[in-house]
């Protein structure tokens, strides 16, 4: 399997857009809608037209046309032919390259039982619920054993549950395929969850590329930060096991109590919206409750976003709408800050 | 239970038209209407219908106007699928071809008849041309709609998967033009009928509107009324055929 190399992209939103995929790698292309980020697979594909260049093993791909890339591609909405059944679907690449009856019958065979969809074979696209379109319509990507996958947001039609199965059995498919893939999403639990490395693109520009854990623990930038929820990211001095499975991060002038998992930890991300906010001091035993003073007020989308300073740390809290309006909030006003403990990410 | 209900229905249909030509028989019968010439009674049409046919008069024609239908309507439809197909892959063709079909295909079949009375002259070709005509606009009309109303996804995900262009629209577009390509068929599949007998009225000696009008002049109204059941017939039965076949091609996925 090749790896992928992008030279100095442009296309509509994409200006001057660098990215190399090694070989085997999953990576993830994380954005919001808009970015550029089907774009940027369409271009791979070559689907459209482009500036810049596309290298497969470090050979130019550009003049290449879809047909000859031998790439892998499943769509947002898949477009399983409506009018061929479910191993007709499978085999259509295979026919396309003209392949023998034998062959492209023992192929199908083979790929159905992969999926898991042997006993589908026979049922046309409107008979099959939305994960079983899904295993259809991968199944005729991998048919013709591409040198890459492209997936572009291939999960967000499905129900949470179908869609996590179907995550975790996608990537040890990717794993055992040993393919290299290049994965779309918006979202970052998702993003986390499958990737080998996250390229994060907004506008059109690829603003940082890193392990998941660096572009969660070191956003290079606001955007990115803001993007991955604008975690407050705290580092630790030093910490403690207090046994019992948890143990104290000490974090210049806060203490925070978390789940021990044995290892130590160097940074933690607490994101602003599983931080609860309070105006009277809470109940309870003073474990992860802070005192601090409210220095800013930024309203957002879905909610309100507080600037809190806690000792030396400025950190960011978020409520929605109806709770701040029912609170009696303002710059300079004394709040408690609680945080919630099976939230908080460590590193 | 509702699935015997559901089996019966077809046979159902035809109640009412029972009951319809007791009436037409019986209303007939009574005299109701001025003057007994009028308005025959189902059964003397019937029997004018046997007459006609024993004597092969009504064969004659019937297989006359068949023949021109059958004849215009598959150049008509064959031509207007082959251009329409051009037209809705190539888009230079289309954006080329498109003002003239636009300005052509509002034009009603029969308005071409004095002219095409002028140049083909009064013989067989005439009749066909015209058929010709009806047919090749509206299947090359849908055609056209059918093929590009395919979604563009469907030929990106053929082009990955390494289709060539011909294998694309062999494949992929014309399957899924099919409901579109069909209705075209079925409306004028019906039209061919209509056309042909305004045709034979006006230009052509032969044929089931030529027979019409010949019974107009000798006042034969049961002759007039059996022409227009053969003509009813052909008109359901050919839409039928169309419908049948496009169920039988697009049923499974739709």
């Amino acid at each position: 399997m090749p790896s992928i190399k992008l030279e100095k992209i442009c296309k509509y939103i994409c200006r001057d857009v660098e990215l190399e995929i090694s070989d085997r790698e999953l990576l993830v292309l994380l954005g919001p809608s808009g970015a550029g980020k089907t774009t940027l697979l369409n271009i791979i594909a070559g689907l459209t037209d482009y500036e810049g260049s596309v290298l497969f093993d470090r050979q130019r791909v550009d003049k290449l046309p879809a047909s000859k890339r031998e790439v892998g591609y499943l769509f947002q909405d898949l477009f399983l032919f409506p009018h061929l059944d479910v191993s007709a679907n499978i085999a259509y690449g295979l026919k396309a390259q003209k392949s023998s009856h034998d062959g492209i019958k023992e192929r199908v065979a083979e790929l159905l039982q992969l999926m898991k969809i042997d006993h589908l074979a026979e049922r046309y696209p409107r008979k099959l619920s939305g994960g079983e379109k899904q295993r259809v319509a991968l199944a005729r990507a991998l048919a013709l054993s591409p040198r890459v996958l492209l997936l572009d947001e291939p999960l967000s039609s499905l129900d949470t549950q179908t869609a996590k199965y179907l995550r975790t059995e996608l990537k040890q498919l990717q794993r055992k395929l040993g393919i290299t893939t290049i994965y779309v999403t918006h979202d970052l639990a998702e993003a986390e969850e499958m990737a080998d490395r996250i390229a994060v693109i907004q506008e059109g520009q690829l603003q940082q590329v890193g392990k998941p854990e660096e572009v969660f623990f070191y956003p290079i930038n606001e955007a990115v930060s803001d993007f991955i929820g604008a975690p407050n990211i705290l580092h630790c001095d030093r910490c403690q096991s207090l046994g019992q499975g948890v143990m104290e991060a000490s974090c210049g002038t806060m203490n925070i109590i978390l789940p021990d998992d044995g290892s130590p930890v160097r940074r933690i991300a607490l994101f602003p919206r599983d931080i609860y906010v309070s105006e009277v001091r809470p109940p309870g035993p003073e474990v992860n409750r802070y005192q601090g003073v409210i220095t800013a007020i930024k309203p957002l989308g879905d909610g309100v976003r507080l600037e809190v300073r806690v000792g030396e740390h400025k950190l960011l809290a978020e409520l929605p709408h109806h709770i701040f309006e029912d609170m009696d909030l303002s710059v300079g006003k004394e709040v408690f800050l609680i945080l919630k403990l099976r939230r908080i990410k460590v590193y | 239970m509702w699935n015997s209900l559901k089996r019966l229905k077809p046979g159902w249909g035809i109640v009412p038209v029972l009951v319809f030509l007791a009436l037409w028989e019986i209303i007939a019968r009574l005299n109701l209407t001025p003057g007994q010439f009028s308005f025959p009674p189902f059964s003397t049409v019937m029997v004018e219908f046997y007459n006609l046919a024993a004597s092969g008069v009504l064969g004659d024609n019937f297989f006359a106007s068949l023949t021109r239908v059958l004849i215009g309507f598959c150049a008509g439809s064959i031509a207007g699928l082959v251009v329409g197909t051009a037209m809705g892959w190539m888009e230079k063709l289309d954006k080329a071809l498109h003002p003239i079909v636009s300005l052509l295909y509002p034009i009603p079949a029969l308005g071409w008849l004095p002219l095409l009375m002028l140049w083909i002259g009064i013989n067989e070709m005439l009749p066909i041309t015209i058929i010709f005509i009806c047919s090749f606009f509206p299947v090359l009309y849908n055609t056209v709609t059918g093929i590009k109303n395919v979604d563009k996804d469907y030929i990106r995900v053929a082009r990955t998967l390494g289709a060539s262009d011909i294998k694309i629209l062999t494949t992929v577009v014309m399957p899924l033009a099919l409901p579109n390509i069909f209705t075209g068929f079925r409306l004028e599949a019906g039209m061919a009928w209509r056309v042909i007998i305004a045709a034979e009225m006006v230009a052509i000696p032969t044929g089931i509107g030529a027979l019409m009008m010949k019974a107009e002049s000798l006042i034969r109204i049961d002759i007039i009324i059996v022409c227009l059941i053969v003509l009813a017939v052909m008109c359901l039965s050919f839409e039928k055929i169309f419908e049948f076949l496009e169920n039988k091609m697009t049923a499974r996925w739709r």
